[in-house]
């Protein structure tokens, strides 16, 4: 099967594998990457953060809803946690989104955070890249949902729902530095519960900090996704934020930004791959810790050394 | 027999109810214990078609589909599965069942493609060293 062509004709069993191949990092999985990368950049990513329960799949179902009323097509990556003991995962996310399942312009893949942290998975954003590249004009990003520091997603979006709901005590407290910050669009979702209106209050009065003139930019939409309700407010609001930030030019902005955090995400791994292969360190680190508990060694001098040797080592296979 | 090695790398498995009854009991301990063996599990809950399962199957890419039914449907439905995956270009996704399946129709079902059956009381053991064999 042809990879690359199978995922610009959107063929279902293609844009499936690549996301495995980038998954289990695949040798192929990078020129897959960068074939399809003149082919990126149309789709628009939103994310969709909150606590765990806020009614984040919900929420997504109802908005694939409308999209494909508007004649777009959907994908969405849906993030679960993995056990860190057996590596193991239950991905039921996709559970609240199955009467999309058989719409052929619909796309969802759930995905293991496979010991990433900040939400999102070490693959979603190539993951995504795949998904933009196959034609899909939407793509939800779903984060795991524990809370504050999900931050990562903002990376990858170029802009974030965060969803809340009532009676999570003083959960929008703790909030306030996290994840409060991350969100363009705050969705007060399961609004008929005692509380609703108390926490739009709430979430109001915090977003008020950011803007010195008072009163908030980020809209703030009370829903009920489960009875469908306050979901086309939520789209219309997500509509205008988006011609808003095209027009004032943040949305570029933004994306310039996640190109650099990519970038750098990029090379940090590749250079850390290259160090683990030239210098050992997964062979050799039993023997430091020693060194280093015993007191033999000094920590910065000992990676120094090895940088060095690494260097020069490089520059000798460059001159042969 | 109990297969204590695993193959290495991430095996994704997708646990899919076909038919009409409402009953995921069994659906949710299978999910729960091979989460619990270490794989990647996709559970999409009750009543799902199966160009549903199918579809899920392939975008999910998984490598194995398992088929929890309790309705006595499976005679139709498993089989209907295995044949829809060949459809579409995606045989090598295996399929297991369990539920309540009779004696008599277990192997009308392994002709037809379907690799595994396991009924009530199976041991999660038996199940990964099925999977761990057929991956």
């Amino acid at each position: 099967m042809d990879l690359y062509a199978g995922v610009l004709a959107a063929e279902p069993r293609a844009v499936g594998r690549a996301i495995s191949l980038i998954e289990n990092r695949d040798a192929q999985a990078e020129a897959l990457i960068d074939r399809l990368y003149p082919h990126t950049g149309k789709a628009l990513m939103i994310g969709v953060t909150g606590s765990p329960g806020a009614g984040k799949s919900t929420l997504v179902d109802r908005l694939i809803d409308r999209e494909r009323g508007a004649g777009r097509k959907v994908a969405v990556i849906a993030v679960d946690p993995s056990s860190p003991f057996t590596g193991g995962a239950i991905l039921g996310d996709r559970l609240r989104m199955q009467s999309h399942a058989t719409d052929p312009g619909v796309f969802i893949r759930s995905m293991a955070s496979r010991g990433s942290l900040g939400g999102v998975a070490a693959a979603t954003g190539d993951a995504v890249r795949v998904l933009d590249a196959a034609g899909y004009d939407t793509v939800f990003i779903e984060t795991i949902g524990v809370g504050q520091t999900e931050v990562r997603v903002v990376e990858l979006s170029d802009l974030v729902l965060l969803v809340l709901m009532p009676g999570a005590g003083d959960e929008i407290q703790a909030m306030k530095a996290g994840v409060m910050e991350i969100g363009d669009i705050f969705v007060i979702n399961k609004k008929d519960l005692p509380g609703a209106d108390r926490l739009r209050l709430e979430v109001e009065y915090v977003l008020s900090f950011k803007n010195p003139q008072g009163g908030s930019d980020e809209p703030v939409v009370m829903a009920s996704a489960v009875n469908d309700q306050g979901i086309d407010e939520l789209a219309a609001a997500l509509g205008r934020r988006l011609a808003q930030s095209r027009a004032d030019g943040s949305l570029e902005r933004r994306r310039r930004f996640r190109i650099g955090r990519e970038l750098e995400g990029i090379l940090s791994r590749k250079i850390h791959e290259l160090l683990d292969v030239h210098v050992e360190v997964s062979k050799q680190l039993g023997g430091w810790i020693e060194e280093l508990y015993r007191k033999e060694a000094r920590p910065y001098a000992l990676v120094e050394q090895q940088i060095e040797r690494f260097l020069k080592d490089r520059g000798k296979e460059a001159d042969t | 027999m109990v297969a204590e090695t695993k193959k290495a790398g991430f095996c994704r498995i997708l646990i899919a109810k076909p038919g009409l009854d409402g009953h995921d009991r069994g659906a949710k301990y299978i999910a729960r214990a091979l989460r619990d063996e270490g794989y990647e599990v996709i559970y999409t809950g009750i009543r799902q078609t199966p160009e549903a399962i199918v579809k899920t199957a392939i975008q999910e890419d998984v490598q194995f589909v398992g088929l929890s039914l309790l309705s006595g449907a499976h005679n139709e439905l498993f089989p209907r599965v295995v044949e829809l995956l060949r459809e579409q270009g995606a045989a090598d996704i295996k399929v297991f069942g369990g539920g309540i399946i009779p004696e008599e129709d277990v192997r009308a079902l392994k002709d037809k493609g379907v690799l595994a059956v396991f009924g009530p009381g199976t041991v999660t053991r038996d199940i990964v060293a099925f999977i761990e064999s057929a991956r």
